[in-house]
């Protein structure tokens, strides 16, 4: 049986196009906080001189990210900016001397064993880049690795417009099979496989040469049906098992990792350098022409979009990501991230949100709920702050994928009441559990 | 630099909105409108017309006293008012039908909070407090074909229930919709392609029609009736197609319109068979429409919450 989604039209306009170098930008702005977690702490001040790869904010805690200087210059400044999950951190600046100096301390990590693979990981910078971001160390700190059954390799990317993973796979194919040997290696993984939507022709060719010289390597192709790439959903439809609520994929035997993330693990050991630069599709109605670039992290969206051929109309709208899932920005002066795979400028016309009418008990919403939520149930239960209610609709498991809204058509914010709906159950049981304490 | 515009995900949405589906029903009822006007002549255009009129007005006039934001614009009144004049006989009274639009429109959907609120379908319950009030004018059938004065016929149900065998039209005639009857609801050929339309659009799902018509024609073989015979009579296909798929007041999921649909057609044929009335597709929908929420609450799927809690 398959889960539910929806046909979202692919517009994979630049699935064709190997990423293109763009010029070294003047300035570039490091938020310390691109992956979930706490924030890096600033280990530079300004005025100092850094190199590329040199660490500018070190991992604070167990979960967070190391981060590093992507350009070679100068620490312009270092200030305070709103990030989109709405909490003020840190920003690095550095101007540029267009020198792209490597930092002299990188070099190969000594890696041995699986214990000094997470730790060379912890140096890396990676997170999950599939648009999470979420810390690759801690990901791959397992306690038991016998419960590694599978190593899913999230290739699927399910939404419209980004064809970046594509292109790593098809232009970095070398990174992509030495990182599945490296996890054979270090982590002892028996058995990986690929999950991927059957309209990446060339990409699935790639996997099954390299599935044809390399033992415990399967390829699962998949219908593009968005969220085919949801961690959730892929593992259901590869492993037929469901993650429970609450639980982590390891409980049900899986690690799933994004596969651009997978080649800059290959990467990353094979040279030392961290995450520092990021292909990049650049796409949306506002674009001129749309394409695949590599671009350092902290490159303003505003300069991405000049140096890939400027706009054909005035953006009206930026994304992070894609249209179903993808965060709009505040201003063009917003950095590139660690995890941003797209960015898509959307003009006038499309940066209009529809009109939302009456609902009209459809049930579409119902039908093309992945997890068989009730958004509509859901949304009637929000609004009179019926947190009884929204656990027992288990409100909690949304993954906010958007297929409810995508699909009313009323035109109704059920996604986004959802996520209203699971911050007011948050709270409720938050305050219940300090009541009983 | 301009101002961006910050929303929330998803930044894009299927084309379909409340007013492509309504327009897709009424591009799915207009053979039946075709087809009634050859069969009974141009009157049918009339009551169609004013059912519409009626429909419309009604709710804008209702929308605008209550200070309503208008919602005309979705053409869910345009179909109310279509699905309630198929439900007359070319015969009936323009001022009858004008209620029936206003009861529809105003007591069945709007004082229920408008569209998707409704519990019961508006154009079959104005239909059957027009049968109960006006059963004189809902019943006098005018026969195809007849000059304009209004000669009594048998309906294809009465005929068989009386065995009127001279009155009981061929297999053919019923699906050209040859015969008395309400003015839309005859020719089922024309009801047939409209839901096959609708089927092809995914405006509706075949669960509910194919169990409605299904239980019907297993009931009636079951009982020695010709069942092909009865799934071409009355108000069958139109209510099964057209009516039982009303999203409002009928279930979601696929089990819940697999029971809608053979409650709808147990209650029909228990009707059509046993009960008083030659015809029991009205009543059966909006009996059903009263259990539904019920349905509802016992075929909600759970949610995929995996391992063994809640």
């Amino acid at each position: 049986m398959r889960l539910h989604g929806v046909r979202v039209p692919h517009r994979k306009n630049t699935a064709k196009m190997s990423p293109v170098r763009i010029p070294i930008p003047e300035t570039v702005t490091i938020p310390m906080l691109m992956h979930i977690g706490k924030p890096a702490k600033v280990v530079v001040k300004k005025g100092d001189t850094v190199k590329v790869g040199q660490l500018i904010g070190e991992a604070d805690g167990m979960l967070s990210s190391d981060v590093h200087a992507s350009v070679s210059g100068t620490v312009l400044k270092i200030e305070q900016r709103l990030a989109s999950g709405g909490q003020k951190v840190d920003c690095v600046t550095i101007r540029s001397d267009g020198k792209q100096e490597l930092c002299e301390q990188i070099s190969p990590p000594e890696v041995t064993d699986y214990k000094s693979f997470v730790n060379a990981l912890k140096h890396s910078g990676i997170v999950g880049l599939g648009g999470a971001g979420f810390p690759t160390f801690v990901k791959l700190s397992v306690r038991d690795l016998s419960k590694i059954e599978a190593v899913i390799i999230n290739a699927a990317e399910c939404e419209p417009y980004i064809t970046s993973d594509t292109r790593t796979i098809i232009d970095q194919k070398h990174s992509v099979l030495r990182g599945i040997e490296a996890l054979q290696k270090y982590m002892n993984v028996k058995r990986f496989i690929v999950g991927i939507e059957k309209n990446k022709g060339e990409a699935i060719a790639v996997f099954r040469r390299i599935a044809a010289r390399t033992k415990g390597v399967e390829i699962k192709v998949l219908p593009s049906i968005y969220p085919q790439g949801g961690e959730k959903v892929l593992i259901y439809h590869i492993l037929k098992r469901i993650v429970p609520k609450k639980g982590h994929p390891l409980d049900v035997g899986a690690i799933v990792l994004n596969v651009t993330t997978l080649a800059n693990i290959a990467d990353f050991l094979q040279t030392g350098v961290p995450l520092v630069e990021k292909c990049i599709t650049v796409d949306g109605s506002a674009i001129k022409n749309p394409q695949n670039v590599i671009a350092p992290i902290g490159t303003s969206l505003q300069y991405l979009a000049e140096s890939a051929g400027g706009f054909r109309q005035e953006p009206a709208k930026v994304l992070y990501g894609g249209p179903m899932m993808g965060i709009s920005v505040p201003s063009l002066e917003e950095p590139v991230l660690k995890n941003t795979n797209a960015v898509i400028y959307l003009n006038e016309k499309d940066a209009s949100p529809p009109r939302t009418t009456p609902c009209i008990s459809c049930g579409e919403c119902i039908r093309h709920c992945p997890f068989r939520l009730d958004p509509r149930e859901i949304c009637r239960s929000y609004q009179r702050r019926d947190t009884e209610a929204l656990a027992h609709l288990q409100v909690d498991i949304c993954m906010e994928c958007g297929c409810c809204s995508y699909v009313c058509p009323a035109n109704r914010p059920l996604v986004q009441t959802n996520k209203l709906a699971k911050l007011l159950l948050r709270d409720a049981r938050n305050q219940k559990k300090e009541a009983e304490s | 630099m301009s101002q961006l515009t910050a929303s929330v995900s998803p930044h894009l949405h299927r084309k379909r909105t409340t007013r492509t589906i309504m327009l897709d029903v009424i591009i799915a009822l207009l053979p039946a409108a075709v087809a009634s006007v050859v069969i009974f002549g141009w009157r049918s255009l009339a009551v169609i017309g004013v059912c519409i009129a009626g429909c419309v007005l009604s709710e804008l006039c209702f929308e605008k006293l209550c200070k309503k934001e208008v919602t005309i614009g979705d053409l869910s009144a345009v179909v109310t008012g279509m699905l309630l004049a198929y439900n007359l006989p070319v015969s009936i009274p323009l001022w009858q039908a004008t209620l029936g639009s206003v009861i529809a429109i105003v007591v069945v959907k709007q004082i229920f909070g408008g569209i998707g609120q409704n519990f019961a379908n508006p154009a079959i319950t104005a239909r059957i407090v027009l049968m109960i009030a006006f059963s004189g004018s809902m019943t006098s059938w005018v026969f195809p074909h007849s000059s304009a004065d209004v000669v009594s016929s048998a309906t294809p149900l009465v005929a068989y229930a009386k065995n009127y065998v001279k009155e009981m039209p061929s297999y053919f005639q019923l699906l050209l919709g040859d015969h008395a009857g309400c003015l839309g609801e005859t020719c089922a050929l024309a009801l047939l392609a409209g839901g096959v339309y609708l089927l092809i659009r995914r405006v509706i799902s075949w669960h509910t029609p194919v169990f409605f018509i299904g239980t019907v024609a297993l009931f009636s073989y079951l009982n020695g009736v010709d069942p092909l015979y009865q799934v071409l009579s009355g108000g069958l296909l139109l209510g099964a197609i057209f009516m039982a798929t009303d999203y409002a007041t009928s279930p979601h999921t696929k089990l819940g319109k697999v029971i809608f649909g053979i409650g709808c057609g147990l209650i029909t044929v228990l009707i059509r068979f046993w009960g008083n009335l030659p015809e029991g597709v009205s009543f059966s929908i909006l009996i059903m429409n009263i259990f539904t929420p019920y349905i509802q609450k016992l075929t909600r799927r759970k949610p995929l919450t995996g391992g063994g809690e809640l």
